[in-house]
């Protein structure tokens, strides 16, 4: 199950390092999403995985599993949101002022003559 | 305390004076007056101290793990300058008051000023020299504001740029000697340095320590060859010049020569160093006063002479000259201060600086030039006057230090020449201004400045006078205590006295006079002399130069780093990651798995992450066509979502969920007013270069999760499972760590969601942006946006999702739910409607502005933090207890759940406002044009 899971975070890395590297503003905001998915999911299974046995305290429980790595994992969502929204709203500004959706805010057909 | 509380009045009274003149222009100085007095008030009780041998030290823990304390101390050297700053600073206040005009703004300048001050004393009041630095690099950046007081002069902008510049750079270079000098000394304590001169002077860093300090040094006092920003500062305006450049600021430099004598003189470096800059200095300002037209470039040249002279004084090393040093640091400070008051007086009322206009003002104002002039006679040195005084000290050290030495005479001619050259600049001073025939061209009619304004000049004359006829009477027992407490050591015998008899000194002084009026009546040939050849010199050259060759390197290096591609930076930024994170692997032979026991693989998982595998991949193949992609990314996060459930994490995988869906209701917003295909790329090798970098991402992430899952770990989770309940009142331990143990992090974390949706409303006020009629296959879009079915539907849904939502806030602390949960649901709901209903049918129902949401969310957050200082308890302390109501039953209450409510009420606020004002782009632009 571990080998699967780092295999998932790998993909997922790989997915949204190679939209990020794209020079449209869209591609590169879904590499970010993929990228923050990776980066949840690693961090979240820095607590080791666990099944059946979620950090809410009573007494049938079995165990716990690290409740720490949830804790961070759980605003990390919400701020990736927040950070998703920005530079989406980002991507439209500069649409809207320089008249594409280029990330260095020039048409791609221009790119190797800069 | 007291010492402490004497340097804090003027920071803290530097706001006091900025609201006084808010009541009228008086108020403010009025203000500074009491300010300045206040911190005299907070000095009185200890200032018998010294003069009973004492040195009093206060310290006061500030930073104790990194070992700083905060450590005053008052001693003879410390009193005398403490003295200065103050009583000088009060006579400021005082003349600034009548100088300033209309125009200009009293808080501000009084508050600036009061900066300075607060400053001047931490340098002089200071025992640790980390702290002394600090207010050191502190009256730089007070200066700077002082300087540049008259923002619309660009000389003033430039001069103080230029001060900065110099005395920043110095600063600098004295952290680093105060470094080294605390790793000789092993402290920063001066009362530890003090007493371990002959350990720094015997170690092998004493030089870098030593030419470090004394860069510092050099440049603060203006010496050569960092003398040049000097006389640029004087753009400031007078009272500014009067205070930072005779009795304060410049004087720093020195004081920390008298303050470091014991600890760093003594040797031969110290010797040709300090006093070969102070011999450069002491000639070369007083030949440039002599030739220069403006009033005020004639003091400044004069005072970098002075210093000069003050230097060389502590550069001879001898305990003598260290006493003459101290005199004339108290002397110059008096009388340069009066003349630079009146300059400013003859400024003010003759509307010129420039000599060569300044004529015959005697008949117009005899009672400012009697002043002028006796202040000038001290400055030149003539009897009678307290500058006579430390002259003929300072001449009889420099032949004493020369006798039997080959060349001995060389030192003892150079001082003289000096004398010489001061006598001549201060004749010029009065004569020019005062007498030379008629003025030339006015701008106004001079006359008599008001009765307060001569009142500084006329204290600090009678000073100069007093000093002059009585010195042992007058400034005697200052001078010992602070002469002692420079030394160190018992006080070498001298005898203050005006008359001495007829000894080398007094032929010096007579030569001098004599020289100097010479030197006058020829300075006709001599100006068309100097004009000809070293007149036309300028350090401003040269500093602009490297100023300029500085910025010229700075922007090559940026563009060589930035092109201004971000493509490019992504690229240089994943790049150097990838190498920082594979140049481990490469280097050790630790196995990449542990021997940590595994979970067994499953059907339900495999095929779970096959899914997410393949979506991921579809994504980033089909990335072009902009929809498709973006209903596979949906997949991906619900799949996510699923794998939080899997692995026991109710609250991420609720929080996963809700975030989802509003990610990419937002994505769809946006994707409406983007391009919805994109032209296949024509680069491939990019392309392929890209998947490279990608794979060898992916891989080494997934290697280093893999090596990290397969090995033991320990954690300290559990502090929070066993305290979740008995602590915090909550079983859910998620949501206790959140809104109880690191709720501070929590009210950070709300508090940036809040800024990202306020700097989205920003970012799309007065956005226009071209809403296509048609979808990317070239179908209009259909016209009836609000379908009927799914608006009725919305509308039955809206209060059970309201309740749902509800009932996850209030149960979050013990079951899974919570703030960030509930509030995203919450959103969602009320989107829904938005998108169901429109815009406008929803805003004739609720209030379209989220703002006072957010800001009431981030409130009655802090509020909830704050409560608990009310009981004495640190910021965010929370309580809960358990009620029991009839019917209800019985239920807990933490004041953990209010700052969950905080959360909610941000997150819905912040993701409404989002969503509504990116949805909003799409309808009431069109008719927000046809307005206008």
């Amino acid at each position: 199950m571990e080998m699967l899971i780092a295999l998932v975070i790998g993909v997922l890395t790989a997915g949204g390092v190679f939209l990020a590297l794209r020079g449209q503003t869209f591609p590169v905001v879904l590499g970010l999403t993929l990228m923050s998915y990776a980066v949840n999911l690693f961090l979240f299974v820095m607590g080791r995985l666990a099944i059946g046995v979620p950090p809410v305290i009573s007494d049938a429980a079995a165990g716990y599993t690290d409740p720490l790595p949830q804790a961070l994992v759980l605003t990390a969502i919400v701020i990736s949101f927040g950070m998703t929204a920005f530079v989406i709203v980002l991507a439209l500004k500069a649409r809207a002022e320089l008249g594409n959706d280029h990330v260095d805010g020039r048409h791609h057909n221009e790119d190797r003559h800069a | 305390m007291t010492l402490f509380f004497a340097v804090l009045t003027p920071f803290m009274g530097a706001a006091l004076v900025a609201l006084a003149s808010r009541l009228g222009r008086s108020h403010s100085a009025w203000a500074a007056g009491a300010v300045t007095l206040a911190a005299i008030a907070w000095l009185a009780p200890s200032l018998h101290l010294p003069f009973e041998g004492a040195t009093l030290i206060q310290q006061h823990d500030w930073m104790p793990a990194l070992g700083l304390n905060l450590a005053f101390r008052l001693d003879g050297l410390a009193l005398l300058f403490a003295g200065l700053i103050l009583g000088i600073g009060l006579l400021i206040v005082l003349y600034a008051r009548y100088y300033l005009s209309e125009r200009d703004s009293m808080g501000r300048f009084y508050s600036y000023l009061m900066l300075f001050m607060g400053s001047m004393l931490g340098i002089v009041l200071s025992e640790n020299l980390i702290q002394l630095l600090i207010f050191w690099e502190l009256t730089s950046l007070s200066s700077f504001l002082l300087i540049s007081y008259w923002q619309h002069r660009e000389e003033g902008r430039q001069g103080a740029r230029m001060a900065l510049a110099v005395t920043g750079a110095g600063g600098f270079a004295m952290l680093g000697g105060f470094l080294l000098l605390g790793h000789i000394v092993g402290s920063y304590e001066l009362s530890v340095v003090l007493a371990s001169g002959d350990l720094i002077r015997e170690h092998p860093l004493y030089v870098p320590t030593l030419t470090l300090i004394l860069l510092g040094v050099f440049t603060k006092s203006a010496q050569f060859p960092f003398h040049f920003w000097l006389p640029h500062a004087m753009a400031a305006p007078t009272p500014v010049s009067a205070y930072l450049h005779s009795a304060t600021m410049v004087k720093a430099g020195v004081f920390l020569l008298a303050r470091l004598f014991p600890a760093l003189s003594g040797t031969a470096e110290w010797f040709w160093l300090v006093s070969g800059a102070g011999l450069a200095t002491l000639l070369l300002g007083a030949y440039v006063a002599l030739f220069k037209h403006d009033l005020k470039g004639l003091l400044a040249y004069s005072t970098i002479s002075h210093l000069g002279l003050i230097t060389l004084l502590f550069g001879l090393s001898t305990p003598l000259a260290a006493v003459a040093g101290v005199f004339h640091i108290i002397n110059h400070a008096t009388f340069k201060a009066s003349l630079f008051m009146a300059a400013g007086i003859i400024d003010h009322e003759a509307g010129t600086r420039d000599m060569r206009r300044l004529n015959g003002l005697w008949k117009f104002m005899p009672y400012t030039a009697t002043l002028a002039m006796v202040a000038a006679a001290a400055m030149a040195g003539v009897p009678l006057m307290n500058g006579f005084l430390s002259k003929e000290m300072f001449f009889a050290e420099a032949m004493h230090i020369s006798e039997g030495h080959v060349g001995g005479w060389l030192l003892p001619a150079l001082v003289t020449l000096a004398g010489a050259l001061a006598v001549a600049y201060s004749i010029r001073f009065i004569h020019d201004v005062f007498f030379n025939g008629e003025p030339v061209d006015l701008p106004k009619t001079p006359h008599e400045p008001p009765r307060w304004m001569k009142v500084p000049v006329e204290i600090l004359v009678v000073l100069c006078l007093a000093v002059g006829i009585a010195p042992a009477l007058t400034v005697g027992p200052l001078l010992a205590v602070a002469a002692q407490s420079t030394l160190q050591t018992p006080l070498p015998d001298y005898h203050l006295a005006l008359w001495h008899g007829i000894n080398p000194a007094l032929v010096m002084s007579l030569i001098a006079l004599a020289g100097g009026t010479l030197i006058y009546l020829a300075r006709r040939p001599l100006f068309a002399w100097h004009e000809r050849g070293l007149g036309r010199l300028d350090a401003r050259v040269v500093f602009n130069a490297l100023q300029d060759g500085l910025f010229a390197l700075a922007r090559s290096i940026t563009r060589l780093i930035d092109t201004g591609s971000l493509q490019r930076q992504v690229f240089f930024l994943l790049s150097a990651a990838l190498v920082l994170g594979v140049a481990p692997w490469l280097g050790g032979g630790t196995p990449l798995a542990g021997g940590r026991e595994g979970l067994p693989l499953d059907a339900v998982s495999l095929l779970a992450a096959s899914t997410l595998i393949v979506a991921t991949l579809a994504t980033v193949w089909l990335h072009r066509q902009r929809f498709i992609a973006l209903v596979m990314i949906g997949v991906v996060g619900l799949v996510v979502a699923l794998t939080f459930v899997k692995f026991s994490a109710p609250d991420l995988a609720l929080t996963q969920l809700s975030v989802e869906i509003v990610t990419i209701v937002l994505l769809l917003l946006a994707l409406y007013f983007l391009p919805q295909h994109a032209a296949p790329e024509q680069d491939r090798a990019r392309l392929w270069r890209d998947g490279a970098i990608a794979l060898t991402a992916g891989a080494g992430t997934a290697a280093l999760a893999w090596a990290v899952l397969t090995r033991p770990y320990d954690t300290i989770a559990g502090y929070f499972l066993a305290n979740s309940v008995p602590g915090g009142g909550g079983s859910n331990v998620v949501n206790v760590i959140l809104v109880d143990f690191r709720g501070y992090d929590t009210l950070g974390e709300i508090t940036v969601l809040a800024l990202a949706g306020l700097g989205i409303v920003a970012m799309l006020q007065g956005l226009s942006l071209n809403a296509p009629s048609r979808d990317a296959a070239g179908r209009n879009w259909d016209a009836d946006a609000h379908p009927a079915i799914m608006a009725t539907l919305t509308r039955i849904l809206l209060p059970l999702a309201l309740l749902v939502a509800v009932f996850i806030l209030l149960r979050g602390h013990n079951q899974p739910g919570g703030g960030f949960i509930a509030g995203l649901i919450t959103a969602v709901a009320l989107i829904v409607q938005y998108l169901a209903n429109g815009a406008a049918w929803t805003h004739r129902r609720m209030a379209s502005d989220s703002h006072p949401m957010v800001a009431w969310g981030l409130a009655i957050a802090a509020f909830t933090g704050l409560a608990s200082w009310l009981f004495g308890y640190p910021f965010l302390t929370s309580t809960f207890s358990h009620m029991d109501w009839p019917v209800v039953g019985e239920f807990e209450l933490a004041s953990a759940m209010a700052f969950d409510l905080g959360v909610f009420l941000v997150v819905v606020g912040a993701t409404l406002m989002i969503l509504v004002n990116l949805g909003g782009l799409h309808h009431t632009l069109p008719k927000h044009r046809e307005k206008h």
